[in-house]
């Protein structure tokens, strides 16, 4: 007999396969097996174990882009398994980790041990992306095919830029022939200079040294004329200004192969929110103005950012004690992103259901070319979040992270995730 | 004189203050002139805690300490347990616990002081932290300026000079619109972005439209290092453009005043007989700096016992 489960009685959407309707899942080996109406009640089905999802959302589980584990080198901050564990909280089953651990993912057999790490440790899917150059130095390119022959699922020197252009072309070139994603940190570290928040009148009045819009959406363009010029598929992490939202969205329409994802706290908050020279609030690229703010939502909403990514970036108390200036840049984020995004982009009628799974598991399924992930069509991996979209609640720490910098903490949010499912498997319930 | 209002132990900035909190610490500054007070700090030690040079305001604020018959603990980073690795709140607790009731503070760090402050039992004072604020030097530049003028009501102040970098620009902006005075932001734009108009400034790049009319300039120094960081690409260039010269002066109401928090480099920022003139008042800024901090000081004690 196969190992059966059916989650019962939600409101199943899924963009995939262009549903949004109350439905039973039903779940065989890890795989969804049938998706129909009263499954649970048929005679076939007498026994099976049941999720009871009536009032409830039921989404293809949450595929998280832009993560950063920790693990090797920083496993005080996080390793695979707490970071997957507060992914599952979270309702994310996928995170793509990035490669800017100690030592730096930059080589077949630094892949082949976190990916062994990751099948003993981790809660969920866990996809690794390889360096684009050798220490994420910025100097040569990584052995592309190598890496991906051991199994990276994407190329980044994410947490640096790739600042040269001449290389950047090369790399991008290279990886076309191979089919692989490259996804770029854009930022002009001559313009962001050492700064620490938004240049602008929040930054001035603390006496804070400010980065300005400029320093990613110059990136950004240039990225873009590079993506025009090979024809390579190009990815901008974490876009945070209206003028890299228009320059994408531009791009986009002229049939450019550039996409890009936009972390909750970008579009969530702004820089003049900013408590004092709290900390938990100082991440790269940094909060900006609120018209920046704006220009994410309207990029979420009519597609020229495609996915919702947090950047999940854990860093402990002692080091984020530093002060405003020193302290490292990052903000976790893996436990609040779909209640933050329920709460900002549908209960404010940002997004329509369907678009919000869009951007939070469909978008990021497909430009990480995962068939069977981000979808609940018959097949596909039984990775499925049952979410309450009013239940209202306030992240505070002690987080499954095993970092606290958050600057979600004490907010008042609204829908959080009931039950998550990694391959059939329940990785988190309330 | 109107009544003294003031409840606070630390004085970490001016922008968080209100006018009458302002008027109070500059009553009790002028009060000093004619009417030396008492040991008030008689028994209280002082601690300095400095992790940037300077020596106007740490020996004024000494002065202002040992006239309230306080007790002086120097305390310098070099040699101490900063260099050790202590973290700040540790070294602030030590000394606290060693019987320090006040620690006056410079810190390269902006805002450093705001979250340290309220775990401590003792009163904080901030003598420039960072690029954020120095209150004592825009409070003695007040005193200065209200010596003169009685009130700043319409008055019109231009600070001419780095702005972006400096914190003694921040306090006087903070601390002048409350008053009712207009403020008048001038340098070239890398060292005076227009951004600053959102903080309430007039920020108006060319010298000769800033000074017209003016009732007085507070001239910043230039930092010799903003050459190397490109803000300026000579120091002889600045002048050029932004040096207050006498012709530059005259401009102004005949009146005028000109400040200088000092320390000055003579034919950069400011031209010499510009800085020895008639209308300079840069010296009395320093002896009213020791009266402002002795005023500061003493509020402060009284502020704690409320506590």
């Amino acid at each position: 007999m196969p190992e059966q489960l059916i989650v019962a009685g939600g409101l199943v959407i899924d963009p995939a396969s262009r549903l949004e309707a109350v439905r039973d899942v039903l779940i065989e080996d890890g795989k969804i097996s049938a998706v129909g109406m009263g499954l649970s009640r048929k005679p076939a089905f007498k026994g099976v174990p049941a999720i009871d999802a009536k009032g409830k959302w039921v989404l293809p589980g949450l595929v998280d882009m832009h993560v950063h584990l920790r693990e090797p080198g920083r496993e005080g901050d996080e390793t695979i398994a707490s970071g997957t564990k507060a992914a599952a909280r979270g309702g994310v089953t996928t995170v793509l980790a990035m490669a800017n651990t100690e030592p730096v993912c930059d080589s077949p057999s630094q892949l082949a041990f976190l990916r062994a790490k990751a099948r003993t440790d981790a809660a969920i899917t866990v996809l690794f992306a390889g360096a684009v150059t050798l220490g994420q130095k910025g100097e040569k390119l990584t052995e592309f095919a190598k890496l991906r022959a051991a199994g990276a699922a994407a190329l980044s020197d994410d947490g640096r830029p790739v600042m040269n252009a001449g290389l950047l072309r090369r790399a991008l070139e290279y990886a076309k022939d191979l089919e692989m994603l490259v996804i770029d940190h854009c930022e002009d570290l001559t313009l962001s200079n050492g700064a620490c928040v938004h240049e602008g009148p929040s930054a001035l009045r603390k006496g804070l040294k400010g980065a300005p819009w400029a320093a990613e959406t110059v990136q950004v363009t240039r990225d873009i004329a590079l993506a025009e010029l090979t024809g390579a598929r190009l990815h901008v992490a974490h876009v945070s200004t209206a003028a890299s939202v228009q320059a994408i969205r531009a791009a986009k329409k002229r049939g450019i192969r550039v996409s890009a994802e936009a972390a909750p706290h970008h579009f969530a908050l702004a820089d003049r929110d900013i408590p004092g020279y709290d900390t938990a609030w100082k991440m790269n690229p940094p909060l900006r103005g609120v018209d920046d703010r704006q220009a994410l939502l309207s990029g979420l909403a009519d597609g020229t950012l495609d996915a919702i990514a947090t950047d999940h970036a854990p860093h402990g108390c002692s080091a984020k004690s530093l002060g405003m200036d020193l302290a490292p840049f990052g903000v976790i984020g893996l436990e609040t992103c779909l209640a933050v995004s329920i709460s900002d982009l549908f209960h404010k009628k940002i997004l329509t259901r369907r678009k919000l799974v869009e951007r939070l598991s469909t978008g990021p399924a497909a430009l990480l070319g995962l068939k069977n992930k981000g979808s609940l069509a018959v097949g596909a991996d039984a990775d499925l979040v049952v979410v309450d979209p009013d239940a209202s609640w306030t992240p505070e720490p002690p987080f499954l992270s095993k970092s606290r910098n958050t600057p979600f903490a004490g907010r008042k949010l609204k829908g959080r995730a009931v039950t998550t499912l990694s391959a059939g498997r329940v990785v988190h319930a309330l | 004189m109107a009544p003294r209002d003031w409840e606070k132990k630390d004085l970490l900035g001016l922008e968080g203050l209100s006018a009458s909190e302002i008027e109070s610490v500059l009553d009790l500054a002028a009060s000093f002139k004619t009417a030396p007070p008492a040991d008030l700090l008689e028994g209280r030690t002082v601690a300095f805690i400095f992790t940037e040079a300077s020596t106007r305001t740490r020996s004024s604020f000494e002065m202002a300490a040992k006239r309230l018959g306080a007790d002086v603990l120097s305390f310098s980073p070099v040699g101490s347990s900063l260099s050790k690795g202590e973290t700040l709140l540790d070294t602030f607790l030590n000394l606290q616990a060693v019987g320090v009731t006040h620690f006056v503070v410079r810190h390269e760090r902006s805002g450093v002081l705001e979250d340290l402050a309220p775990l401590l039992k003792a009163s904080v004072i901030n003598a420039g932290d960072g690029w954020h604020e120095h209150p004592t030097q825009a409070l003695l530049d007040l005193l200065t300026l209200r010596e003169r003028w009685g009130s700043f009501k319409g008055k019109k102040l231009v600070i001419l000079g780095d702005i972006r970098h400096s914190r003694v620009a921040r306090s006087n902006l903070f601390a002048l619109k409350k008053l009712g005075a207009k403020v008048v932001f001038c340098g070239p734009t890398p060292l005076c972005p227009d951004e600053f108009s959102a903080l309430g400034a007039t920020v108006e790049h060319n010298v000769e439209k800033a000074l017209k009319g003016a009732d007085a300039v507070n001239v910043l120094r230039l930092q010799i290092e903003r050459m190397d960081q490109g803000f300026v690409p000579s120091l002889a260039d600045y002048a050029l453009t932004h040096q207050l010269t006498p012709e530059r002066v005259e401009l102004m109401k005949p009146e005028a005043l000109v400040l200088h928090p000092g320390p000055i480099n003579r034919g950069v920022e400011i031209a010499s007989e510009v800085a020895d003139g008639p209308r300079s008042v840069i010296l009395e800024q320093v002896a009213n700096g020791v009266l402002t901090r002795m005023a500061v000081l003493a509020l402060c004690e009284e502020g704690r016992s409320l506590a």
